[in-house]
């Protein structure tokens, strides 16, 4: 059985890599993936602990995480396009007007 | 128990219906005064003044029945502070009853009077509304008169002193918008104010007594005061004189004696009902009543008690002089009233109390009787008046009344102008009334014999009683009493002649109309009581009923015999006088326009008299007009000046401005609240100019401060 603080490093990995990626890209569907890559990390992380202490809890949680994470990529990909639509560009360094 | 016992002290609880019985009279006509016919209001008014009589003689026959108990009966607590206890309490004795007696017997005939007169007097005034307000006037005349008389303390008798004096001021101001001609002014109310602030002075002098009582007798209660008197007389008589004498002020006050008489003949403009009631009959002998209460405190100072008589006397004379030449029916009888309140203080100075309340009872008498006469005279002339000016000017003027209604609607300033304003009262419109008005004339007559002191009048006994005793112990005042009585005689000769002798010196006069039953039987009531009056304190032995009477209360009085040479004297005295005046004025009649036969071997002398000696006008020179000029000092320099000018705008607004504007205004809120809250905004904007600039817009820098917030949370939680 492979132990747990190897699942740990991994998702810890994934986490610091989605994180990264949320930083230091511009395109926001990469950032999507991002986001989505930290998201799967703390479900990883989860499992792990689920196994370990040998209770569901983890497990259930990492079901309400996957549908929360598809509901916020419906919204999220549905606004990228609306933004698409009225700018003609995505570049998330553009969209700054919101600046103080 | 015998049952004659339980009902002779049955009686004395009924004291406080003496008070009650006129306020529920005042009451109803207060309440239902305006739905009431005007005969309603005053049976209303003239039952309450009789339920008061009846109640008088119900005591008094107590009193009697009971030899001379006099008894308290309490009614209410009142006064309860430390160790002054003072209820409200009714004395009920020989004298108070005397005076409960004469109060309400004769208020109760002018009440009655007073229907007959006032249906008249509200009419020819244009102001029928005011009936039902004179009776309740009246009334609360009656109440504060009663709690005067039956007071148990000088504190209660003061509470009656000052309601009467409020009823006086209410009574003579009656009409107050006008004159007594009714011509738009406010005489009537300046005569109410003399009179109220005459008294003012007056009651400053009574209540310096009170305070002086208080202090050094320690109560206000009769007996009390009476008991701790002598030895506070012993130790310190100062106290006595002062007190005796400053309640000699309150007496000039209330009972017109000089120097504070001037109030009394103004007070003339009240109608003829409150003239007789409350300033011949009644209110004003409140003063003489205060010296025989006072008896045993003044027995005590014979000094103050010589002040007293010398004060009676002097007014006696001095006011007989100057009705011998005033010309207004009332104004006569006012100075004559002075006179014989003068006889009356007179006497109870000398200390002749019984000589001095029986002239009080028979003055009341004989007053009201010539009072009600002359208003009878008044009315009578009105009538005439009325009925030749309507007679006359039928065709070309409406009615007189409606005249006289249009005249009031115009200022005063055009009514000057317009026609002269007849005076009813004045004795030289009238002559011949006799003819015209024969029952008034009786009437008049019987009262003017009676105040002559004519045998065998009331006036004659009481006159002649107060007359021997000042023989016996005060020859001085005896002389000037016995001039003021020949005055007296001359004057209401004069006035007899001048009114009811000689021919119609105007219409009116000719015209003149005899009053109605109401108002002639009342005073046929008082013409008997004139008559037979003397009757009460015959001089013969056996005879002093009245002073028996007063015995009871007051100790032992002297009760002196006939003297056929006072009384001899006194009645030639009387009979010359008349016949001068018939010399005078009855032989040739004043014609219409001529000047008073007088004038001419007088000269100067009559002018004083004519003009009141000028007392008024000296009062101006030395009291008014200076005390104006201190008013006005005052309140020009003191008041506007000094006190608004310089020490409100420049000490206390300049300081203020000056606070307000350079160390409020410049250092502590320009420079320091201001420049704070001016700080506090440069330093917020520039604040925000720096830390805006965190704010870039773009989403990773967010994304990474929410990172690192995160690491330095999830570190600091790790690693406490």
């Amino acid at each position: 059985m492979v132990p747990v603080d190897y699942y740990i490093a991994l998702s810890a990995i994934l986490f610091i890599i989605g994180a990264l990626g949320v930083l230091v890209r511009r395109n926001p569907l990469i950032v999507f993936m991002s986001i989505e890559l930290m998201l799967n990390a703390a479900n990883l992380a989860f499992v792990a602990f689920a196994s370990v202490y040998e209770t569901f809890s983890g497990q259930i949680f990492v079901f309400f995480v996957i549908a929360v994470a598809a509901a916020e990529v419906a919204v999220g990909l549905a606004l990228i396009v609306e933004i698409f639509k009225s700018r003609k560009n995505i570049n998330v360094d553009d969209l700054n007007s919101l600046k103080g | 128990m015998h049952l004659s016992e339980t009902v002779n002290t049955g009686f004395y609880s009924l004291a406080p219906w003496l008070v009650f019985a006129p306020v529920i009279g005042l009451l109803i006509n207060a309440v239902f005064g305006r739905q009431f016919s005007e005969r309603m209001v005053g049976t209303v008014a003239s039952l309450a003044s009789g339920a008061a009589f009846v109640v008088s003689v119900l005591l008094a026959y107590s009193v009697s029945a009971n030899h001379g108990l006099a008894v308290s009966v309490p009614f209410a607590e009142w006064i309860h502070i430390g160790n002054l206890k003072l209820d409200w309490t009714f004395r009920v004795d020989s004298l108070s009853t005397t005076m409960m007696l004469v109060v309400s017997g004769v208020g109760t005939l002018i009440h009655i009077y007073a229907i007959g007169y006032m249906h008249e007097d509200v009419r020819f005034k244009q102001q029928e509304g005011r009936f039902a307000r004179f009776f309740i006037f009246l009334n609360l005349f009656i109440a504060a008169m009663m709690i005067l008389v039956s007071g148990d303390s000088y504190l209660m008798l003061f509470v009656g002193w000052e309601g009467v004096g409020l009823c006086s001021f209410l009574l003579i101001g009656f009409w107050f918008e006008m004159d007594t001609l009714a011509r738009p002014s406010w005489a009537n109310s300046d005569a109410a104010k003399k009179a109220f602030i005459t008294n003012r002075v007056g009651d400053f002098g009574f209540l310096i007594a009170g305070f002086l009582m208080f202090w050094y007798l320690g109560s206000f209660q009769f007996d009390e005061v009476f008991a701790a008197a002598p030895a506070i007389a012993e130790s310190a008589p100062w106290v006595i004189v002062a007190i005796t004498l400053f309640m000699l002020i309150g007496v000039a006050g209330k009972s017109a004696q000089i120097p504070l008489y001037i109030w009394l003949p103004d007070a003339m403009a009240g109608p003829t009902p409150v003239s007789a009631l409350i300033h011949a009959a009644t209110m004003v002998t409140a003063g003489v009543y205060l010296v025989t209460r006072s008896a045993p405190i003044y027995t005590l100072v014979p000094q103050a008690q010589y002040v007293v008589a010398m004060v009676g006397a002097g007014t006696a004379l001095f006011a007989a002089t100057i009705a011998v030449g005033q010309y207004d029916i009332k104004k006569v009888l006012a100075y004559s009233t002075i006179s014989q309140l003068g006889f009356m203080v007179a006497a109870v100075g000398m200390g002749a109390y019984a000589a001095g309340m029986f002239h009080l009872i028979t003055h009341a008498f004989f007053k009201a009787l010539l009072f009600l006469s002359a208003g009878s005279v008044i009315l009578g002339l009105e009538r005439g008046h009325h009925a030749h000016a309507h007679h006359a000017y039928h065709d070309e003027k409406p009615k007189a009344r409606g005249k006289k209604k249009e005249e009031r609607d115009h200022d005063s300033h055009a009514h000057e102008g317009h026609e002269e304003v007849f005076d009813p009262g004045d004795m030289r419109n009238m002559g011949g009334i006799r003819k015209t008005m024969p029952v008034t004339f009786w009437l008049y007559m019987i009262g003017t014999l009676a105040l002559a002191g004519i045998f065998p009048f009331a006036g004659f006994w009481s006159k002649d009683e107060i007359l021997l005793d000042a023989k016996l112990h005060y020859p001085s005042v005896y002389w000037q009493l016995s001039i003021a009585a020949f005055f007296t005689a001359f004057y209401m000769g004069r006035q007899i002649w001048m009114v009811f002798f000689g021919t119609a010196r105007t219409d009116a006069a000719k015209h003149a109309e005899e009053s109605p039953k109401v108002m002639t039987v009342p005073l046929m009531a008082l013409a008997v009581l004139s008559v037979v009056g003397g009757a009460l304190n015959l001089p013969f032995k056996g005879f002093h009923q009245l002073g028996h009477w007063l015995e009871y209360t007051l100790g032992e009085i002297e009760a002196l015999p006939l003297d056929l040479g006072v009384a001899g004297i006194s009645t030639i005295l009387a009979l010359l006088a008349i016949l001068i005046s018939w010399l005078l004025y009855g032989r040739n009649p004043l014609k219409s326009g001529q000047i008073d036969p007088l004038k001419k071997p007088l000269g100067f002398v009559f002018t004083g008299m004519e003009n009141k000696w000028f007392v008024d006008e000296g009062y101006g020179v030395l009291i008014i007009t200076p005390f104006k000029k201190i008013s006005q000092f005052v309140a020009d320099v003191i008041d506007w000046r000094f006190w608004h000018d310089f020490v409100h705008d420049t000490v206390i607004a300049g300081t203020y401005n000056w606070v307000s504007s350079i160390a409020l205004d410049h250092y502590a809120d320009q420079r320091g609240i201001d420049a704070f809250a001016n700080w506090l905004g440069t330093a917020t904007q520039w604040v925000s100019d720096n830390v805006r600039k965190v704010q870039n817009g773009f989403v990773r820098s967010y994304a990474l401060s929410v990172l690192l917030g995160v690491v330095l949370i999830l570190g600091y939680l790790i690693l406490k």
